[in-house]
């Protein structure tokens, strides 16, 4: 079965004050699918001056919706997971056609994680409470958690609906009012939803101005109109926005990527079963989502003693997989989102070759026929070679993995821990040891045990080292969005007798 | 010998950002998204120190690194090019609709012996 491209309006405009707005410079740009660099629709080229519309929207917004109830707020959510699950297919296409990625990765994993994202918050906020010490007899404490007031997201171009899900529900079930720049690759999704949705909140709680990094994303990153700023993106980015945060003293939360390494035991292989099958896909998730995924298990590290044997399992699964129009629902592997991260991932392999990686499997573009021709494609890619290599120390951000093999489990953890990051990481293993001991030795903040790829709502999620910090995810992510009040209350009819 | 270099392609860019926007600084990002790319920045925006290492200029432009990342890539020469794209981040040429991005190659013994003097 195949679907096709779907139907877009002309131009958008940005959302703000509960209504779509055009962009005050009457500026567009044109938004191109990496399918077949085909126009989609033009989004406004926002500037300095419709960021502050949108943050002056939300500051007149915030009292209001902060005092709402719990219930209120939770409620909304709960409408927008049925709306867009209600659009699921129509959702799922769009996204595929803006970010390139396979539709049945979006109509099984993006858009249904999304639905559950907002209704996971919309619980969470309604099963916790606030605090109460009796500190003494006559003094009580109360603690009282307040939401933050105005919050910038900047949400990256890899799973645009699911990471806007990620962001959006917290921060509002929280009693934040929001101002959200999606990705400039990938501007449709979040479009489509402020459709869908516009009704839902009351007007500047929700807005969403679209535009380039040092024209839109600056302005809001750095505004004294925000309370805070959360960000998924890269290192130096991570840094600029701290600092214009500092400026502000406000907090920020940061999710940086990763160069997360795959750990395949040695009893991975004592039995031709069921599990081992399940950890020869475990090695070639590598090349899901295209790699654009910031925990992509892009280092996988092999036991030495079954290191031929299992490799020859991983390249024979990799060589089978389907690349093609990411509109059927057989391919597994789509394009990449942009040119220049397709110009980017060749440049990588190149440099892997030069410094002496041997090609396991693809090692090139891929050409596809027809329409597609125009597309960004990269064959599902596995390198052999060392750690110390830069294609195992940089985020290709491509469905290109590194391999190479381990002794024992001190060099297992030492290849593991050598990187600037710290993300994700996956351990493979029968063994009842190694299933505790290995993870809690890798300096990362998730790890995968016997599985990989997962994204659960209920499980908090973020980096170590220059990962990032902060937390997303689970009931623990209200408090990033929160402010603690505390009540110190005397019951005690006497002075202190000081003065 | 330098260790970075540029395309002429994107020389050309460089003096049109220069003509906007002033000085400038490149800084090579890590990461994930528009990560393992480089960044230019007008001079001042970004707070380096000295933890940034300074590889070497391109069109009169400082190109820096952070030390941590230097370690993995020290050992390789660069050439900024620019191609047609919309990476995301604050570098200033995406309103353009291009992006630098980087081709590496390795230093040979020779060169790593004049760097390292």
């Amino acid at each position: 079965m195949s679907y096709s491209k779907p139907k877009f309006k002309e131009k958008y405009g940005n959302f703000i004050n509960g209504k779509f707005v055009a962009p005050l410079g009457g500026q567009y740009f044109e938004n191109t699918s990496p399918i077949d660099n085909s126009l989609i629709a033009k989004y406004p080229r926002s500037q300095k001056e419709d960021v502050e519309m949108a943050l002056d929207a939300a500051n007149a917004a915030k009292e209001a919706w902060g005092n709402t109830s719990a219930t209120e707020r939770s409620t909304l959510l709960n409408k927008v997971a049925d709306i867009i699950e209600a659009n699921l297919e129509e959702f799922a296409l769009i996204e595929t056609c803006d970010n390139g990625k396979p539709i049945r990765e979006t109509l099984n994993a993006d858009i249904p994680l999304a639905v559950d994202h907002w209704r996971y918050f919309a619980a969470c906020i309604r099963s916790e409470e606030g605090g109460a010490s009796e500190l003494d007899q006559n003094t009580l404490s109360l603690t009282i958690k307040e939401p933050l007031g105005v919050v910038g997201q900047i949400i990256p171009w890899n799973f645009p609906l699911l990471m806007l899900s990620w962001k959006l529900p917290p921060a509002l079930v929280t009693g934040n009012c929001v101002v959200l720049k999606p990705a400039e690759q990938t501007p449709a999704s979040a479009t489509f939803l402020m459709e869908k949705i516009a009704e839902v909140f009351p007007p500047g709680v929700v807005n969403i101005v679209h535009g380039f990094g040092p024209e839109a994303g600056k302005p809001l990153a750095s505004s004294p109109k925000v309370d805070k700023v959360a960000f998924t993106g890269e290192t130096t980015t991570g840094q600029l926005i701290m600092q214009y945060a500092s400026k502000n003293l406000n907090p920020v939360t940061m999710e940086l990527g990763g160069k997360s390494p795959n750990i395949f035991f040695n009893s991975v292989m004592d039995h031709d079963d069921a599990y081992l099958d399940k950890a020869v896909e475990g090695a070639v998730l590598f090349a899901f989502n295209q790699g654009e995924v910031c925990t992509a298990p892009s280092r996988i590290l092999v036991q030495e003693d079954i290191y031929d044997a299992f490799m020859k399992r991983v390249v024979e699964r990799t060589n089978a997989i389907i690349q093609d129009n990411p509109y059927d629902v057989n391919t597994m592997v789509g394009a990449q989102a942009s040119n220049d991260q397709y110009e980017k991932i060749q440049s990588y392999i190149e440099i892997g070759k030069e410094e002496g990686a041997k090609v396991l499997a693809g090692g090139s573009a891929n050409a596809l026929e027809g329409n597609l021709a125009n597309g960004f494609y990269i064959k599902p890619t596995i390198l052999e070679g060392h750690n110390k290599m830069r294609v195992f120390q940089e985020e290709i951000f491509g469905p290109v993995v590194c391999v190479t093999k381990f002794k024992d489990e001190a060099e297992a953890l030492e290849i593991a821990n050598d990187t600037l990051y710290g993300l994700g990481a996956g351990v493979w293993t029968r063994d009842a040891h190694q299933l505790y001991q290995i993870p809690r030795a890798i300096k990362a903040g998730r790890v995968w045990v016997n599985c990989y790829h997962a994204y659960p709502a209920h499980a908090p999620f973020g980096g170590y080292k220059k990962s990032g910090f902060g937390r997303e995810n689970h009931v623990m992510m209200l408090n990033y969005y929160r402010q603690t009040k505390n009540m110190l209350i005397s019951y005690d009819k006497n002075k202190l007798g000081f003065f | 010998m330098k260790r970075v270099a540029i395309t002429e392609g994107a020389a050309k860019i460089v003096r049109q950002l220069k003509e906007k926007h002033g000085d400038l600084i490149f800084h090579q990002s890590g990461g994930c998204c528009d990560g393992s790319a480089p960044m230019i920045f007008e001079e001042g925006d970004m707070y380096l120190d000295e933890s940034d290492v300074l590889l070497g200029q391109v069109e009169d432009v400082n190109f820096y690194m952070n030390q941590d990342q230097f370690e993995y890539w020290k050992h390789t020469h660069l050439t900024v090019d620019v191609t047609e794209g919309r990476g995301s981040s604050f570098s200033l040429e995406i309103p353009l609709g291009l992006r630098f991005f980087i081709h590496s190659r390795l230093l040979t013994d020779e060169e790593n012996k004049l760097l390292s003097k």
